[in-house]
């Protein structure tokens, strides 16, 4: 029998209170944005940026995407008015 | 099929087209949207004039293109509605990206696809290459073989494909120009008759829905395990529709009267040695030979696709087990194969049938008729066949200069 791992439902539904996707789009990411928390001014700029809405605020210091979903398209780095955002290599990570 | 006598009947005389119609009239849909395209824009006449007059109570979306019509009555179905659209061809071509998306969404559509040539040669004729073209699409598929079974396969499609066990849109196709235009006496459903055998539905929990400003959304994305996942329910839901369609077809009758045998209908099958395999209008046709050529002592006998999609593989195996030769009749061409599709599909069943002999006969494409002498041409290929002959593996019925004999010598 099939299971609803996924979906509750017979069809594609989602509940939009989860994110609107199963997919875990974090995998598709080269480049991970890694936020520098003394240069960041809290600004919000890279969370309004982001095309798919997964920056976050982190307390009240700093935003950090969530990497389950982040892309690595580097919109938030670009558009970071203090350049407090670096886009690294995943590569890196894993070493 | 069996009729059965009934104390009162209304018998009209009506087209193909008319059938449709009026059959989706009497299922009561809360949405039409529909674009006019030869030869099946009768219908959308027909129910335009229901709907101006007032008595068909539905939102008539009148839209710019065919694309706009599927795109319309899936999301309409996915609000919960009952909903009906009619194609054909270069109209199902059209919305082919919307199809594909109804089936993924599984709402619940039922759309009649007036069977014609495809895009590429510019025809204007009857074949069921527009069928064949969107056969893996994910819907059930349905074949009419005369205007009476448009009539009760539409009413049927409705069961089907909003039963909570299957949510899986119908395509109802009957051939164009010969049955779409065709007038037969049709025995009209009553109204009260229908609400009944459509009430069931309403019995069944609700299937999930769009409710304004609720928080469910359709159409998510499936990537690896969510496609899968829902790949899996699909084909298993197209699984449960065979056995769900017989049960439909035997309770038709138990309202109506009529019934065609489900998945496949068999026509003087029981001590046949020699078959023909078909779908759609051609049956009628075959029926006749079969009967003349019965009373010549040839036992032959006809089983006719009904439901194509899912492939009845388990019924057609059970009907044709034991056969000694058997003939498949496409009205289409599978590129790259040469026999025709669904001879190509039912090869893939050869050693489950004992390794019975089997031919392809390609006729009634682009029009071309397939008249009582083809069809006694196949019987006679297939006594031959069964007797150990050497025949041809494909042929082109309708285009016998496919077999001319090649010129030799010379340029």
């Amino acid at each position: 029998m099939p299971s609803n791992k996924y979906f509750k439902h017979e069809g594609p539904w989602s509940d939009a209170n989860d994110p609107l996707m199963c997919s875990d789009t974090g995998d598709w990411r080269t480049k991970r944005p890694v936020v520098d928390k003394e240069k960041c001014i809290f600004c919000g700029f890279c969370a309004i940026y982001c095309p798919i809405q997964i920056v976050k605020m982190k307390g009240d210091t700093h935003f950090e995407a969530d990497l389950g979903f982040c892309k690595g398209c580097g919109i938030c780095a670009k558009e970071c008015p203090k350049d407090a955002i670096s886009m690294i290599s995943e590569g890196d990570f894993k070493k | 099929m069996i009729t059965h006598a009934k104390a009162k009947t209304q018998i009209r005389v009506i087209t193909g087209n008319g059938a449709a119609a009026i059959a989706a009239k009497l299922a009561r849909p809360d949405v039409v949207a529909a674009y006019p395209i030869t030869p099946q824009t009768e219908i959308i006449e027909q129910i335009s004039k229901f709907h101006a007059t007032g008595e068909m109570d539905c939102e008539l979306v009148t839209v710019e293109g065919e694309n706009s019509a599927m795109n319309a009555v899936m999301a309409a179905s996915l609000a919960g509605g009952r909903v009906f659209t009619a194609t054909s061809s270069w109209g199902l071509v059209f919305m082919y990206d919307a199809v594909l998306a109804t089936a993924g969404a599984r709402a619940p559509v039922v759309m009649v696809n007036v069977n014609r040539e495809t895009p590429g040669i510019i025809a204007v004729s009857s074949g069921q290459q527009d069928m064949i073209s969107t056969r893996d699409c994910g819907w059930i598929f349905l074949i009419a073989e005369d205007c009476q079974e448009v009539m009760d396969l539409v009413l049927q499609a409705y069961r089907l494909a909003e039963d909570f066990d299957i949510q899986i849109p119908v395509m109802v196709h009957y051939d164009g120009f010969y049955l779409s235009y065709l007038s037969e006496g049709v025995d009209v459903p009553f109204q009260e008759d229908v609400d009944g055998f459509l009430s069931v539905l309403k019995d069944q929990p609700e299937r999930t829905k769009l409710v304004p400003g609720g928080r469910l959304g359709c159409g998510s994305h499936g990537i690896l395990g969510g496609y899968l996942e829902l790949r899996y329910k699909h084909m298993s839901a197209m699984e449960r529709s065979k056995d769900k369609f017989d049960r439909i077809d035997k309770e038709y009758e138990m309202i109506f009267g009529r019934s065609y045998g489900g998945q496949i209908e068999e026509y003087r099958m029981e001590d046949a040695d020699v078959v023909l395999v078909g779908s759609g209008s051609m049956c009628g046709t075959i029926k006749t030979v079969i009967d003349e050529k019965r009373d010549a002592g040839i036992k032959v006998g006809l089983l006719k696709i009904r439901m194509y999609r899912p492939f009845p593989s388990e019924v057609l195996v059970a009907a044709l087990k034991g056969k000694r030769a058997i003939g498949v009749v496409d009205r289409s061409l599978a590129f790259g194969f040469k026999g025709g599709p669904i001879y190509t599909e039912l090869k893939a069943f050869e050693t489950k049938l004992d390794n019975a002999k089997m031919i392809s006969f390609l006729d009634g494409i682009a029009n071309t008729d397939i008249t009582t002498d083809n069809v006694g041409f196949m019987i006679d290929t297939l006594c031959d066949l069964s007797c150990g002959k050497d025949v041809r593996e494909v042929t082109w019925v309708c285009y016998p200069e496919a077999h001319a004999p090649e010129k030799t010598g010379g340029q």
